[in-house]
């Protein structure tokens, strides 16, 4: 818990993202992106960790992000994602898609491109709930049960997919490039192939008979087929969807909603969830392979987020560590990264070895030392 | 009717003039809504004003800096809320010393920030506005810092006075400012301001810092060198006492008596007489209230008077003597015929340890119940507060808690705050979030997770049944089927699950195809909430079945479907179609006895419907006996096939003469064959 500190923002803060980095410098992420919901007038703001050239030993600047700019956002933002180092893609609950563009040198932000309504109903606004990159193309998926696919430079609608869940969708991550995988509020994954014509999807997989709705989604960043989600109960659930319907473990995690969860970007061995209950955990398996995890995979993507994919090239006959972790063997350790408070945590974002989160408490949490 | 404390303020209604016109208004939970009525008896209606206007008293919970103040405190609440009852009180107090700091700093950096942009802002209204919250929020920590003094700290005689000091210094600082920019200066011992600095050193007990100052000047005058270094001795010999050492308060008094000694000789032998300044100096040490009250610029309030006073004169005074000296200060300094400000009683009360006037004085003089509700709280939480019985409500904390949770309800984001302010409520609380949480708007499915999540914690089934309810009837208006019956689930509301499911069949029934089907087909143990939705889950698991041409099982859920009741009445004549295929498939799926319930249920529904219906018309009623011939034709098919079907595995099970006795026991010509249901219960030892 050392090294993190609290700051107030009056607002209450639903989405925190870092700005990604390129992987070839070696640096640390110092820009981030925040989301403000149930505020009368919410705005996505973009915050700077120390300026540059100070060192990052320097104390006087540690953990306290400085405003660089903000910009007027139409409903709570319901999720938010880079697409590149200057635009950011949020989802609206009045329905709508944005692209932001982040002028550096002004250090202003301007709308670069709006889908309004992308998704809604006959008669109402459908909040958009979750939103996924994988530049150009943008995934989004909202409470009326529609799938959109966007193109950042096209105006229209590249794809719909209608009546894609029959009640909300929460989450939705890329597995492969034409592959998407999201979760839905009776507790089902849904794996959805753009090669395929129709509104059916070609896999769904779920906790039988507890249709506990599951609230975020995270694919393991070499490995495809390893999935993580959260839900209503708390849970982190890792699943193989190569095999079957069932989840690989379960394990007891949070005592409300789990609003995110995260693999580390480049050490997947560590995983990261916070929740409803105030807790922000970090989890980690030790993976029994020599092979350091940064040599699975990985090395030739130019840009480290989790919207990228990573490509197929990782080791794929070591056995992953989620699929091993036995949490009852002492394989899994799990630490609070929050002092204790009682508001929600909605948010987190892991990055090299800085993490950021945001609650319902109306402050923002920067850790620049994770012990990854 | 009780009279008022405080002549109430007036708030303008734009655009309207009392006059001519009448006010109406409703109460809300930190407003009012006022309009225009016509107050006239009879007649006239003379086209009222169309606008309704909102009044508030508290702007504060708008301010986005104020809201730090509430978002830390509301922490720091909850921190306190959760130390243990059983916990000695000997343990207890530093603690609360500890929190009540807590909450001062939460208040100092706030002001802090508010300061920073007051300065910064280009709007001059603005910086008005920013101005006036710095002052109240100064005042608000200054009462504060007081009340931990003298309740919660509650110190003793002899470190009281220490603390007071502290007290004052810390809310005099321009000392040190002033102090800088002398030292700062060319020749610091001819700055103009080089006495008041020095003298406010004194005032303020601060005698280090003051000698440090005063060797600027000794420096200059090598001929009063003798006289410097008198006083400077005399300013080092000062005895302060130290709680911490194991000298006694009577060693203590008996050490300061003898120095003030010391100090009167020194101004009877009149060895400052040639320096006025040095000579004022050597008047305050021995607390000359004539020669104090000439230095009322340096000193500024009343208090700072009082404490000062006290240290070179009284500086074993007892909690108990205080409101003596308070008294007689405030009127000494204050001009006799100015009225007292607000905070001027309010700290008098305070020195008076009169808590109840204070908290009153606060509420009246704030306005919003932030403070109020805090301090009272802390105090309350240090037993200070005997049960002072409120003609309203339940006690005094749990009131202004309530006031203060219910202002920060009606904003549209700090109401998550309130929760645990109602939860700590013990008499009304719960009450009262029972009342507010409804009422949140509800935008998103997330939102609406988060007000059940707060509601389930307190198990508050009312609640999340009617927040589900309306989340449900939400997507009933969005034509969202499949949502809608999910959140009746979660509110285990059957009567709404019922209505969907009836939705869901009439769908069927006008579509030939179900939607949603990653729902039903998923409903598991849920399907329970209601018959229909049971009835619903397991009709379109017969599709299911025939779909995977699993026709026995399929042909066997479509029968106790009707046998068991689970099918409403209405819906057994497309059961009875759905069974068509199945009665002309090549191969006999429904047994003799199977075939028979058909019959039995087909007969039971026909006979019903004898009553010709007048309001259905004819063509319908054609094609309904068609559908009851067709069916009958069917079925006695079916049944021929399956007696002689289930003979010929008899025969071929254990011979002819089995067989035999099966047709004797059987079927009597000119039996309704749906009779046999009472004795089907035969048994091969009949025949012995």
């Amino acid at each position: 818990m050392e090294g993190i500190n609290a700051k107030y923002v009056s607002k209450k803060i639903s989405k925190t993202r870092w700005r990604p980095v390129s992987s070839s410098s070696l640096q640390q992420p110092d820009i981030f992106a925040t989301g403000s919901w149930d505020n009368e007038d919410n705005s996505i703001s973009i915050w700077s960790i120390g300026e540059n050239g100070v060192s990052i030993m320097d104390d006087e600047f540690e953990g306290d992000p400085q405003l660089v700019c903000e910009y007027k956002h139409n409903g709570d933002v319901l999720d938010l994602q880079f697409l590149d180092q200057d635009r950011i893609v949020t989802a609206s609950s009045t329905g709508a898609v944005t692209i932001f563009q982040h002028h550096h040198n002004s250090q202003t932000l301007s709308v670069s491109q709006l889908w309004d309504r992308a998704h809604h109903y006959p008669c109402d606004n459908a909040p958009c709930t979750g939103v996924v990159c994988n530049s150009p193309e943008i995934v989004t998926v909202g409470e009326d049960g529609r799938i959109m696919l966007f193109r950042a430079d096209q105006e229209g609608v590249l794809r719909t997919i209608e009546k894609a869940d029959s009640s909300a969708i929460h989450a939705v991550t890329f597995l492969r490039t034409t592959e998407i995988l999201t979760v839905n509020s009776i507790g089902q994954l849904k794996l959805w192939d753009f090669r395929q014509p129709g509104n059916e999807p070609s896999q769904i997989l779920s906790l039988t008979g507890d249709r506990v709705p599951l609230h975020c989604v995270d694919r393991h960043p070499n490995q495809q087929h390893i999935v993580a989600t959260g839900g209503q109960d708390g849970m982190l659930c890792i699943w193989d969807v190569r095999q079957g319907n069932m989840p690989f473990s379960l394990m007891e995690a949070h005592s409300a909603e789990m609003w995110e969860v995260h693999f580390h970007p480049s050490n997947p061995d560590h995983l990261f969830s916070c929740s409803e209950d105030g807790s922000l955990l970090h989890w980690e398996t030790s993976s029994n392979s020599d092979t350091p995890s940064f040599l699975k995979g990985g090395r030739n993507t130019s840009i480290i987020s989790r919207s990228a994919i990573a490509p197929a090239g990782g080791n794929q006959s070591l056995i992953n560590a989620w699929l091993t972790g036995d949490s009852s063997k002492g394989h899994l350790e799990t630490t609070h990264m929050l002092p204790s408070q009682m508001l929600s945590v909605n948010s987190l974002d892991v990055l090299g070895q800085c993490l950021v989160c945001g609650t319902d408490g109306e402050a923002i949490y920067v850790n620049r030392h994770v012990p990854i | 009717m009780e009279e008022v404390d405080v002549e109430p303020t007036t708030t303008p209604i734009p655009g309207f003039d009392s006059n001519q016109k009448h006010l109406g208004f409703v109460w809300g939970p930190g407003d009012i809504l006022v309009y225009e009525t016509i107050y006239k008896a009879s007649g006239g209606s003379a086209g009222g004003c169309p606008f309704v206007h909102e009044v508030r008293k508290d702007e504060d919970i708008y301010s986005p800096i104020l809201r730090k103040l509430f978002n830390e405190s509301h922490h720091i609440f909850v921190g306190l809320q959760r130390i243990r009852e059983d916990m000695p009180s000997k343990n207890k107090k530093p603690q609360f010393v500890s929190i009540s700091k807590n909450y001062r700093s939460v208040i100092r950096a706030c002001m802090e920030e508010l300061q920073q942009v007051a300065v910064s802002t280009q709007d001059a209204a603005l910086a008005t506005q920013y101005g006036s919250q710095v002052s109240i929020l100064l005042a608000v920590e200054l009462i504060w810092n007081l009340c931990e003094v003298l309740f919660i700290d509650a110190a003793p005689a002899g470190s009281l006075v220490l603390h007071l000091l502290d007290w004052v210094r810390l809310h005099k600082a321009d000392v040190d400012e002033k102090a800088r920019e002398v030292l700062a200066s060319e020749s610091p011992a001819e700055h103009q301001a080089y006495w008041d600095v020095v003298i406010s050193y004194v005032l303020q007990g601060r005698m280090d810092e003051a000698r440090q100052v005063l060797v600027k000047q000794a420096a200059l005058q090598p001929a009063a060198r003798a006289m410097f270094k008198l006083l400077d001795n005399l300013l080092m010999k000062m005895p302060i006492f130290n709680p911490g050492e194991t000298q006694t308060l009577t060693e203590f008094d008996v050490k300061w008596r003898h120095w003030r000694e010391e100090v009167d000789r020194c101004l009877q032998d009149q060895s400052f007489a040639s320096n006025p300044h040095l000579e004022d100096i050597c008047k305050i040490l021995v607390g000359d209230e004539d020669v104090l009250l000439e230095h009322k610029e340096l000193l500024s309030t009343w208090y700072h008077f009082l404490v000062t006073r006290l240290l070179f004169s009284h500086p074993t005074v007892k909690p108990t003597e205080l409101h003596y000296y308070a008294q007689s200060s405030m009127h000494m300094f204050l001009d006799t015929r100015s009225v007292p400000e607000p905070l001027d009683s309010i700290l008098l009360a305070a020195f008076e340890f009169d808590i109840h006037q204070v908290i009153k004085d606060c509420s009246i003089a704030l306005n919003n119940w932030w403070f109020v509700g805090h301090l009272t709280d802390l105090l309350d939480h240090c037993k200070l507060l005997q049960s002072h019985n409120l003609h309203f409500g339940s006690n005094l904390r749990e009131f202004l808690l309530l006031e203060y949770a219910s202002g920060l309800f009606t904003h549209h984001s700090l109401w998550q705050l309130a929760v645990d302010y109602f939860d700590h409520c013990p008499e009304f609380g719960r009450v009262y979030l029972e009342l507010q949480i409804e009422r949140v708007p509800l935008d998103t499915e997330r939102k609406a997770l988060k007000v059940i999540r707060i509601c389930e914690q307190r198990q508050m089934t009312e609640q999340v049944r009617s927040i589900c309810k309306i989340m449900a009837k939400k997507a009933l208006r969005n034509n969202r089927l499949g949502s809608a019956l999910s959140w009746s689930i979660r509110a285990k509301d059957a009567a709404f699950a019922t209505l969907i499911s009836e939705r869901f069949l009439q769908d069927y029934c006008a579509n030939g195809t179900f939607s949603d089907l990653d729902l039903i087909d998923n409903l598991g143990p849920a399907m329970l909430l209601s018959d229909r939705l049971t009835f619903l889950g397991k009709y379109r698991e017969f599709h299911r079945l025939y779909g995977e041409k699993r026709f026995l099982d399929a042909a066997k859920l479509l029968l106790s479907l009707m046998t068991a009741k689970i099918a409403p009445r209405s819906f057994w004549m497309t059961l009875l179609t759905d069974a068509l295929p199945l009665l002309e498939q090549i191969e006999v799926i429904f047994s003799a006895d199977q075939t028979h319930e058909l019959m039995f249920c087909l007969e039971e529904l026909t006979s019903e419907k004898s009553v010709p219906n007048p309001d259905r018309p004819m063509q319908d009623e054609d094609i309904e006996t068609t559908k009851i011939e067709l069916l009958r034709l069917a079925l006695a098919r079916n049944l021929a096939m399956a007696i002689v079907k289930e003979r010929e595995s008899i025969e071929g099970l254990v011979g002819g003469w089995v067989a035999g006795a099966v047709v004797l026991t059987g079927m009597q010509p000119g039996q309704p064959f749906w009779r046999r249901r009472q004795d089907r219960d035969w048994e091969p030892q009949v025949i012995g």
